[in-house]
C-alpha cells in the first residue's frame, strides 16, 4: 500500500518523541542559587550539627534558605534569591571555619523521577553562566633544566664516591658536560655513567688538551620527565582548585603542554588566579656557624626588613614538599602562624637534623618562583619574552630549643590571609615545574544571565518566524513540518541533555542556525511534490516520489555540512567546539525529523485516501 | 512554487553574473592586501576587558584616565550601546587586570561600573589560534573537494569548491572592508557558511546530474538552466528561512555574536547566489557535457528508480 507506514514505525517514532520529551523536560526546571559545603578531608564527616549551625547563622542574618540536605558527605543549601548566595557563603564560612570548603553553586531542581531515569539538564558554559577559563603553560625547558640539576648533583656524588677525578661538570641547554683530565677517568666515567644514568647519550669531544663527555637525555626520557612535570601539577592544580571551593570545575591536560582550568560561577577571579598561579614554597635551613667555608653557605634577606641578611648553610633540611597537612591559626599575641604537620620521611630528617644542633639557629625560607614578562621586538615582530627569578626571603630565624618531631610552627607572616594561604599551598603542593597563564577569560555573572535571555529570546523568535512562514507557505504540510521542527528542537534538546554537553552562546547560535536550516529537507520533499503533481502525477503517487527523490539530496547535503561540523569541532576551542556540537546533533536529528516524523504525519493524514488534490 | 515564473533563462546571463563574481571577488582581495583582517583578540593577543557603566561616560576622558594609571596602548570603545566600554591593553598576563582597571575607573567618582569580562590571549595561543583556523578552512574545503569528487564527478567538485572559495573570500572581503572584528566565533561563521553554501550547492548539482542523465535532448546550457529553475523555489524558500532565524539572531542575540550573525547573513546571501551562478557556471566553462555523467551500469538502475 502506497504511503503507508507499518504500525511498528508510528510506534518508533512515538516512542522516540516521548523518550525526547522525558530527557528534555529537565532543562525546564531552573537551578537553585545554593551552596555546597565539602569537609576539607575525607576524615570529617559532615553531619546533622553541622547543618543546624550553619542555619542559626542564616536565620540570624535573615537570610531566606531551603532544601538543606546532605549528600555524598557534601551538604546543600539553598536560597530563594540570587544575591543571598554570596553573603551566606561569607557567613558560612565564618560559621563553620576552615574544616570546611564553602562553595557556591547551582542546584539542580529536576524531580526525582526523571532523576531515577537517569535525566538531567544540559550544563551551562562559562558564557552562560559567569566564571573563568585558564589556560596554562607549563614551562618544559625549565622542568627539564630542574630535572638535570638533580642529576647533576647525583652524578657529583657517584663521581666522587667512585673516586674519578673530574674537572667541572657544566650544563648547558640541555646538555650535561663532564670535563676530565685523563683518558683513563673519563674511559671508566663512561662505563660506569652508561649504567647508572641510561636514560642519557654520551659523546666524547676535545677540546685543546681537554676531554669532555657530554651527557644528552634521550628523547623518550625528556619526553617522560615533560609528561611526568605536567601529571604533577594537573594534580597540584587539582588539589588548589578543591580548596579554592568551587562546584564542577574543570582541570584537564590539553595537548603536550597546557592545562585548561574552568572555574564556573567564581567571583573573586583575582584570588582564584593568585592562588593557581602561586609558586610558594618553604625551605628548611640551618644558620651557618662561624667557621663554615663560603662555598658551603648562601646569604638571604629577610622579607620584613631587606636590610637584614643572615647566612644560612647551603644544604636543605626539607621542603615545603615534605608537609602532609597545614592549618593557619594564631599564636598566644594574635599574630598569625601555620601549623605544619610532616610527612613520615620529612620528620625522620627534621628530627635528625634538629637533634644534633640544639642552641643552634634555624631558618624558614620563603620561596617564590617569579616571572618578568616584558614585549620585546625581534626582527620587527613583538615576542612576549618571560624571564623566570627566584625571590627567597627568611621569614624566620629561631634558636632550636629542643629536637623538632612530625609537627611545629611557623611564624613570621605579615597577615592572616598570608598565613592562611601559605597554608592552603603546602597543603597542596607546589608546582613541578613553572606555569604561566597564557590565556585567561572571565565573564561577569551578570553577562552570563543577559547571554541566556538574549539567547533565549532569539530562539524563540527564530522558531515563531520560521513557523508562521511555513505555515503561510505551505498550509497544512507546512503545520506538518512545523510539527516536526519542534519535535527536533525536543530532540536536540534532550540529545544534549543525555551526552551532557555544554550549551554555550555559539552553541545557542547553532540551535538557531539548525532551525532555520531544519525546514530545508521538508523544503526539498515539498518542492518534489509540487513538481511532481505538475507533471501530471495523482496526489499519492506525487507524495511518494517526492519523499523518494528528495531522500538522496537531502543525504548527500546534510552528509557534507556534517564533514565541516566535524571539522569545525576537531580545530575549534571552547564556544566553537559548543557550535560545532549543536551543528552536528541538529543535523543529525533534523535528518531523523525532516524524513521519518514529516512522513509519518503526511501517512496518517493522506495515506489511503483518494485525493483529487493537495494543501501544499 | 507555481506562483514563480518557471523559465527564467539564468544562463543567458552568466556572462554578467561571472564579471560580477570576479569583481567582487579581486575587490575582496585588494581589500584584504590592503587593509588586511582586522583580527580579534582570539588572535592577535592581548588584554580586553569589557566594563559596564551606570551613565554614559566620556570614552576619552576614559582613555586618559587609564593612560594616568600606567596603561599603555589603551583603546576604548563603546560596545553594543554607549553604557558598556570595551578597552583593549597591549600588555602581558596580569591576574589583576580587571581589578586594577575597575579601580583606575572608579578613581574617578562620577562612575559607577561593573567588570562584565576580562580576557586574556597569550600572544602564541593567539597565532596557534590562527594557525588553526586557517588549517581548519583548508581541510574544510579539501574534504568537500574529496566527497564530491566522489559522489559525483571531478568537475562537480572544482565548482562546488570555486563556489565556495567564492563565498569564503567575500566574507571575509566584507569584514575587512568594514574594518569589523574577526575573531573565533566569526571563524566558526565562515566554516558554518561553508557547510551551508555548499549544502546549497550540492542541491543543484544533484539536480543537474540528474537531468543529465534523464532529459536525452538539450544543450548542456539548457539542462543547467532547466534545474536551476527546478530548485529556484526551495533554494529561494531555505535561504529565506535561514535569513529569518539569522536576522533574530542579529536584532536580539546580542553584542558577542552580533559579528557571528552578521558573517553568517552575508554567508547565506552570498551562498545562495553562488549555488545558481558560480557553481553552474564554472560547470559550463569546464565544458559539462552528458559523457561526463554516464555511469552505464548506474544508467538502469537510475530509470528503474522512477515511480
Amino acid at each position: 500500500m502506497i504511503n503507508k507506514y507499518p504500525l511498528w514505525k508510528y510506534l518508533l517514532i512515538l516512542v522516540v518523541v516521548a523518550m525526547g520529551v522525558v530527557y528534555a523536560l529537565p532543562n525546564l526546571y531552573p537551578d537553585d542559587p545554593a551552596v555546597q559545603l565539602t569537609p576539607q578531608r575525607g576524615s570529617v564527616q559532615i553531619s546533622e550539627r553541622h547543618i543546624s549551625q550553619v542555619t542559626r547563622a542564616l536565620d540570624k542574618a535573615g537570610i531566606e534558605y531551603f532544601g538543606e540536605e546532605i549528600e555524598n558527605n557534601n551538604g546543600i543549601i539553598r536560597f530563594k534569591h540570587d544575591e543571598d548566595q554570596l553573603k551566606a557563603k561569607t557567613l558560612i564560612q565564618e560559621a563553620l571555619g576552615q574544616d570546611f570548603v564553602v562553595a557556591l553553586n547551582l542546584a539542580p531542581t529536576t524531580p526525582q523521577w526523571l532523576v531515577d531515569l537517569g535525566a538531567g539538564p544540559m550544563k551551562l558554559g562559562l558564557d552562560l553562566r559567569g566564571g573563568v577559563h585558564f589556560l596554562m603553560e607549563v614551562d618544559m625547558k625549565e622542568a627539564l633544566a630542574q630535572r638535570n640539576e638533580v642529576y647533576i648533583s647525583e652524578m657529583k656524588t657517584l663521581l666522587r664516591s667512585e673516586r674519578l677525578r673530574y674537572r667541572r661538570i657544566t650544563r648547558e641547554e640541555g646538555v650535561i658536560s663532564i670535563r676530565f683530565t685523563n683518558e683513563e677517568y673519563l674511559d671508566q666515567a663512561k662505563s660506569l655513567l652508561r649504567k647508572e644514568f641510561s636514560d642519557f647519550v654520551q659523546t666524547e669531544r676535545t677540546e685543546g688538551e681537554e676531554l669532555f663527555l657530554d651527557l644528552t637525555l634521550s628523547e623518550q626520557a625528556a619526553r617522560d620527565i615533560e609528561d611526568y612535570a605536567v601529571k604533577q601539577n594537573l594534580t597540584t592544580l587539582r588539589n588548589r582548585v578543591n580548596e579554592l571551593g568551587v562546584s564542577e570545575p574543570l582541570v584537564q591536560r590539553q595537548g603536550r603542554n597546557r592545562i585548561v582550568i574552568e572555574l564556573p560561577g567564581v567571583q573573586d577571579t583575582a584570588a582564584a588566579k593568585r592562588i593557581l598561579g602561586a609558586t610558594a614554597n618553604l625551605e628548611f635551613r640551618l644558620e651557618a656557624s662561624s667557621d663554615a667555608s663560603v662555598l658551603d653557605t648562601e646569604e638571604y634577606p629577610f622579607r620584613d626588613n631587606e636590610n637584614r641578611r643572615a647566612v644560612l648553610e647551603r644544604d636543605i633540611i626539607i621542603t615545603g614538599n615534605s608537609v602532609s597537612n597545614a592549618q593557619s591559626a594564631f599564636d598566644e599575641n594574635g599574630r598569625p602562624q601555620v601549623n605544619i604537620d610532616l610527612d613520615t620521611q620529612g620528620g625522620k630528617l627534621m628530627n635528625r637534623a634538629t637533634r644534633n644542633n640544639i642552641r643552634r639557629r634555624m631558618a624558614v625560607l620563603f620561596v617564590e618562583h617569579k616571572v618578568k614578562t616584558h614585549i620585546a621586538e625581534v626582527e620587527g615582530e613583538k615576542v612576549e619574552k618571560r624571564v623566570p627569578y627566584v625571590e627567597k626571603h627568611i621569614i624566620s630565624l629561631a634558636t632550636i630549643q629542643s629536637a623538632l618531631g612530625n609537627s611545629f610552627r611557623i611564624t613570621g607572616l605579615d597577615s592572616p590571609s598570608e598565613s592562611s594561604e601559605l597554608a592552603l599551598l603546602l597543603r597542596a603542593g607546589s608546582l613541578a615545574a613553572p606555569i604561566y597563564f597564557v590565556e585567561e577569560r572571565t565573564i561577569g555573572p551578570s553577562l552570563g544571565k543577559e547571554n541566556i535571555e538574549l539567547g533565549v529570546t532569539s530562539v524563540q523568535i527564530g522558531m515563531a518566524l520560521v513557523v508562521i512562514f511555513m505555515l503561510a507557505f505551505y498550509r497544512v504540510f507546512g503545520l506538518i513540518a512545523n510539527v516536526a521542527l519542534t519535535v527536533n528542537l525536543i530532540l536536540l534538546a534532550a540529545l544534549m541533555s543525555m551526552m551532557s554537553a555544554t550549551l554555550t552562546l555559539p552553541g545557542i547560535a547553532g540551535i538557531v542556525l539548525t532551525l532555520g536550516m531544519a525546514v530545508d529537507a521538508n523544503v526539498l520533499i515539498f518542492s518534489r511534490i509540487k513538481e511532481e503533481m505538475q507533471n501530471g502525477q495523482s496526489p499519492q503517487m506525487a507524495i511518494h516520489a517526492g519523499f523518494e527523490r528528495a531522500f538522496v539530496t537531502i543525504f548527500d547535503a546534510n552528509l557534507t555540512t556534517l564533514l565541516v561540523a566535524v571539522i569545525l569541532f576537531a580545530v575549534g576551542t571552547g564556544p566553537v567546539k559548543g557550535f560545532a556540537v549543536t551543528l552536528s546533533l541538529g543535523i543529525l536529528t533534523s535528518m531523523f525529523t525532516a524524513i521519518m516524523v514529516t512522513r509519518a504525519q503526511v501517512n496518517l493524514i493522506y495515506g489511503g485516501r483518494q485525493l483529487k488534490k493537495l494543501s501544499i | 512554487m507555481s506562483r514563480i515564473n518557471r523559465s527564467i533563462d539564468f544562463m543567458a546571463k552568466r556572462k554578467i553574473a561571472g564579471y560580477i563574481s570576479i569583481a567582487l571577488v579581486l575587490l575582496s582581495l585588494v581589500s584584504l592586501a590592503v587593509n588586511q583582517l582586522k583580527l580579534g583578540l582570539d588572535f592577535t593577543g592581548g588584554t580586553l576587558v569589557e566594563v559596564s557603566f551606570q551613565q554614559a561616560p566620556v570614552l576619552n576622558d576614559l582613555r586618559s584616565e587609564l593612560e594616568n594609571a600606567g596603561f599603555e596602548d589603551v583603546t576604548v570603545q563603546n560596545f553594543g550601546s554607549d553604557l558598556d566600554v570595551l578597552v583593549r591593553l597591549a600588555q602581558g598576563f596580569s591576574p589583576t587586570v580587571g581589578d586594577d582597571v575597575l579601580a583606575a575607573i572608579r578613581s574617578n567618582d562620577a562612575y559607577e561600573v561593573e567588570l562584565k569580562r576580562a580576557e586574556f590571549v597569550g600572544a602564541q595561543v593567539g597565532e596557534e589560534l590562527r594557525d588553526q583556523g586557517g588549517l581548519g578552512m583548508l581541510l574544510a574545503l579539501g574534504l568537500v573537494m574529496v566527497y564530491v569528487a566522489f559522489r559525483f564527478q571531478l568537475k562537480f567538485s572544482v565548482a562546488s569548491v570555486a563556489a565556495l572559495a567564492h563565498d569564503v573570500i567575500i566574507m571575509l572581503g566584507l569584514f575587512s572592508i568594514l574594518q569589523l572584528d574577526f575573531d573565533l566565533t566569526v571563524l566558526a561563521a565562515v566554516l558554518a557558511v561553508i557547510g551551508y553554501s555548499l549544502n546549497d550547492t550540492i542541491v543543484v548539482s544533484d539536480r543537474i546530474r540528474e537531468n543529465f542523465r534523464r532529459l536525452r535532448t538539450g544543450t548542456p546550457e539548457d539542462i543547467v538552466n532547466v534545474s536551476l529553475n527546478q530548485t529556484l523555489g526551495r533554494t529561494l524558500i531555505t535561504s529565506l528561512t535561514t535569513l529569518l532565524v539569522l536576522f533574530a539572531l542579529f536584532f536580539f542575540g546580542g553584542e558577542l555574536i552580533h559579528n557571528f550573525a552578521i558573517a553568517l547573513l552575508v554567508g547565506v546571501f552570498v551562498g545562495t547566489y553562488s549555488s545558481i551562478y558560480v557553481a553552474a557556471n564554472v560547470l559550463l566553462a569546464m565544458n559539462i557535457d552528458r559523457e561526463d555523467l554516464m555511469v552505464p551500469e548506474k544508467e538502469g538502475e537510475i530509470e528503474d528508480d522512477r515511480p
